[in-house]
């Protein structure tokens, strides 16, 4: 039977046990769930394990939008159960593929609940309409689900108009694998009855008991303890003669493997640029001057899990892709929302969102993927924006707001009506600082201020028009940053690329030598011998096709990297960059 | 679970199973090792280990403080740990700590820098300083898996510290259930503390760390390292108690390693290499 009933679905918590950021210790055929609820209402249902160390979720910390492993703090986001942050390396984006097990899961009749496997949608319960119900305390019974429903059969209480009675008539309206339901009637007074038994193990069970009439204050109490009262004595009698006859032996969950690219130290993952997500624009507003912005839901499914700093690419109608940042905070997963400037010398995309695209449009776009990974173990983070640049550094400061990190928003923009997502930036509080109208001297001085106090362990992120972020770069190395504490991320590329030169590539992993040839790129002659490389903007500016140098001097025309990282001479940009020697070597 | 020990590594070896300061002339001393039940009897000229299931007298020994004894026909002898020959150091026992997890995970746990910030909060480690910076792993000519060039910015490194400041540790697994720790001293620089968690296998699922400290006592009172070091492991013993599952698993596909692991993921496969599998769940073929 126990086995069958895996593909059943089963209450595993009362709705109102999961209270406001906190988290339930659930389990279900001896597989124990973490069981919390985010802020926004959602009701997540994962294994109790922490996929780095096993330590159980249910110890963990829900801070409304993702949760937290005590162990190491890494954290889990709402909904997609998909790592966001491993402090212990604090410049890298995790795996995006670090996602625990969910189940699923469901809140009716006052109860939340799930299924290992389930087969179909969760039945309806004849006799219990949503809305009026009351919800018993659930009763833990050391005995298995079997033989508290046999037990239950027997079950004898009061209707809930006539609580203080005796002798009310009990009908048995129905009685399955795991539940009774019985009618209580004595006068005029009826109550029906649902008894659900969930086999928390072999020889664990709880009752859970929702009765077809809520009622208020005393009352209700008188209820709750009549109920409390038979089903603890129902109980005792169960555990009784469960105690009389060996117990089964607990059911040993299995954990699921985690993937094989996972058990091993975190290598590159290879993806194409390929749009592998259908989203519709749920909603489209102007969300400042000149900036539209664009919610859009999954179609089915959930989205995959993001950090801030990511960016997805998004295919448009008319055929162009670009890349846009997501500027959701943590944990809200339901959407991703993204601003996108109309650009005045359009090619086609700004253009082509901004006119063509409408609500209700279905888009396919990328995985979100994150080259601006954001550190968290910085003591001060200093964000600079100009314009449309705040839509990565706005999911980041949420993300270090939600922490309770010391930041600061410096937003450049024209005037108070080019501020974009108000709502965002309310969020935030005094860490916003907005700086407007300046002329780019002014900028300039402002920014010298901003940065003026470097100290060690504090971190920089630039994100906005280009000749803003090279002054921004410039005024920073001038007041003592070092390169590593400077993050940055241009919109685009607006170096003029020489292809004029051609060498020799031999990659190291691949066993292969290629010839690239002007005017053709490192990435181009790759895909063309039918190596994938992974690649988004491909102007070199969003860093996604990097590869490591294992020989040669690479000639850098990227604006990813900077400058200690050109110097170092080990990381290339395949999309634009080329080689100054004759040959490069690079572990792919 | 009492389930057999059959690793050779394990029988044929020494493990403590009292402090000597917990016998009485009385009452014998029950314990167990590797799922034996033991009684430890204590005279006025010595000490006899007593197997309960077959009553007999099994090869005992008094060493640091520690009764050891040995199930089969030890192969070695008793670790040798020079630092206990000092006569400058404190040579302590941090007690007794009974903890219901495999002691493989007890061991993995102490090799581990990374819940520093989130464990042992404002002592060993403080939030935002999470960082792991990469260090060196390799196998000695003697068989041990050591770690070194380890560091983490510490709030309260020790007892007599005044303030945060960045610790150089070396980690050294000297057997399956032994590591040592050794830790620069805040005063004598050029010294190191040494801590050597020996860890008895009760059974599978249950382990009882006993760590042996020898550190200087310039500055430092015996009494405040012993009670220090019980302030840190009570902070790990309610982590460790809900580790799932509680043996520790050695296929490389049970849990997902980081960069910051690489000792821990040395030390499974130096278990895996050895063919320990008392307390641990062996790799899928």
């Amino acid at each position: 039977m126990l086995e069958e009933a895996r593909s059943r679905w089963h209450p595993i918590a009362a709705a109102h046990d999961l209270q406001f950021r906190h988290v339930f210790h659930g389990q279900l055929l001896g597989r124990e769930f973490a069981v919390w609820r985010a802020d926004d209402g959602y009701v997540n249902i994962w294994e109790n394990r922490c996929l780095h160390r096993g330590v159980r979720l249910s110890i963990g910390i829900n801070d409304g939008r993702e949760l937290k492993c005590q162990y190491h703090g890494w954290r889990y986001s709402n909904r997609t159960a998909g790592c966001t942050y491993i402090p212990a390396h604090p410049a890298d984006a995790p795996a995006r593929t670090i996602t625990n097990r969910t189940f699923p899961a469901v809140e009716r009749y006052g109860l939340v609940w799930s299924s290992e496997e389930p087969r179909g949608e969760l039945p309806d319960v004849i006799g219990l309409a949503e809305g009026k119900l009351l919800a018993l305390r659930g009763i833990p019974v050391n005995a298995p689900a079997d033989k508290v429903v046999e037990r239950l059969k027997a079950y004898r209480f009061q209707p809930n108009g006539a609580i203080d009675g005796e002798g009310a008539e009990i009908l048995i309206d129905a009685a399955q694998d795991f539940a009774v339901a019985l009618r209580s009637r004595d006068g005029d007074a009826q109550t029906h009855g649902v008894f659900f038994v969930q086999p928390v193990d072999s020889n664990r069970s709880v009752i859970r008991g929702v009765l077809d009439q809520d009622a208020e204050g005393a009352a209700r109490i008188d209820i709750l303890r009549h109920h409390n009262e038979r089903l603890s004595k129902l109980r005792d009698q169960v555990e009784r003669e469960a105690a009389n006859v060996p117990s089964p032996a607990p059911i040993e969950p299995v954990y699921e493997r985690v993937s094989a690219e996972l058990a091993e130290m975190p290598g590159m993952t290879t993806h194409g640029r390929k749009a592998a997500l259908r989203v519709t624009v749920a909603r489209k507003w102007q969300t400042a001057d000149g900036i539209a912005g664009f919610e859009l839901r999954p179609i089915k499914g959930i989205l995959p899990t993001f950090q801030p700093g990511a960016h997805i690419d998004v295919h448009m109608p008319n055929g162009e892709i670009r890349q846009y940042s997501i500027t959701n905070g943590p944990g809200e997963t339901d959407s991703f929302v993204i601003g996108v400037k109309l650009e005045r010398d359009s090619k086609g995309g700004s253009k082509c969102m901004h006119e063509t695209v409408r609500e209700g449009d279905v888009l396919a776009i990328s995985e979100p993927r994150n080259n601006f990974p954001l550190r968290r173990d910085s003591t001060k983070t200093l964000f600079v924006a100009g314009g449309i640049g705040i839509t990565p550094l706005l999911a980041m400061a949420q993300a270090l707001k939600n922490q309770d990190l010391t930041h600061e928003l410096h937003y450049f923009a024209q005037g108070e009506e080019h501020l974009a997502f108000a709502d965002r930036l309310k969020y935030l509080g005094d860490a916003l600082k907005p700086h407007l109208g300046l002329s780019p001297d002014q900028t300039g001085a402002e920014l010298r201020q901003i940065v003026a106090d470097y100290r060690n362990g504090m971190h920089l992120y630039i994100c906005g028009p280009g000749p803003m972020l090279e002054a921004a770069r410039k005024i920073a190395t001038e007041q003592g940053w070092p390169d590593t504490a400077v993050h940055f991320e241009y919109f685009k590329n607006t170096n003029k690329i020489d292809d004029s030169s051609s060498f020799e590539v031999a990659l190291a992993r691949s066993c292969v030598t290629l010839q690239v040839p002007a005017g053709k790129t490192i990435m181009q002659v790759m895909r063309e011998s039918g190596i994938d490389v992974p690649s988004s903007c491909e102007q070199g500016a969003c860093g996604t096709c990097v590869a490591t140098v294992i020989e040669g001097e690479p000639d850098h025309q990227d604006v990813y990297l900077n400058d200690a990282e050109r110097k170092a001479g080990t990381k290339i940009m395949t999309c634009v960059s080329r080689a100054k020697s004759a040959r490069l070597v690079l572990d792919i | 679970m009492a389930t057999r020990c059959v690793d050779r590594e394990l029988l044929n070896d020494w493990h403590i199973v009292a402090d000597q300061e917990s016998l009485s002339q009385d009452t014998p001393f029950a314990t167990r090792l590797l799922g034996v039940d033991l009684a430890i009897h204590k005279s006025s000229n010595k000490i006899e280990v007593v197997r309960g299931d077959t009553g007999a007298t099994l090869k005992s020994a008094e060493r640091y403080g520690f009764v050891w004894t040995c199930l089969d026909k030890p192969w070695r002898d008793i670790i040798y740990i020079p630092e206990a020959n000092e006569a400058d150091r404190h040579l302590v026992s941090g007690g007794a700590i009974a903890v219901k997890v495999s002691g493989l995970r007890a061991v993995e746990n102490f090799l581990d820098m990374g819940h520093f910030p989130f464990i042992h909060t404002d002592w060993l480690g403080e939030e935002p300083h999470t960082e792991v910076a990469p260090y060196k792993v390799e196998i000695t000519p003697q068989g041990e898996v050591l770690a070194t060039e380890c560091k983490f910015y510490q709030p309260v490194a020790s007892p007599t510290a005044k303030e945060g400041f960045i610790v150089d540790y070396i980690y050294k697994v000297i057997r399956p259930y032994t590591v040592a720790l050794y830790k620069s001293n805040p005063i004598q620089k050029h010294r190191l503390d040494v801590i050597t968690l020996f860890v008895q296998p009760v059974d599978e699922e249950n382990c009882v760390a006993h760590p042996y400290l020898c550190y200087l006592k310039e500055g430092m009172e015996a009494a405040t390292v012993r009670s220090f070091m019980q302030l840190i492991f009570a902070q790990d013993k309610p982590i460790l108690e809900n580790q799932v599952p509680k043996r520790l698993p050695l296929d490389p596909r049970a849990e997902t390693p980081i960069r910051a692991d690489a000792v821990s993921v040395s030390y499974r496969r130096w278990l895996r290499d050895r063919a320990v599998t008392y307390g641990a769940i062996p790799a899928q073929a």
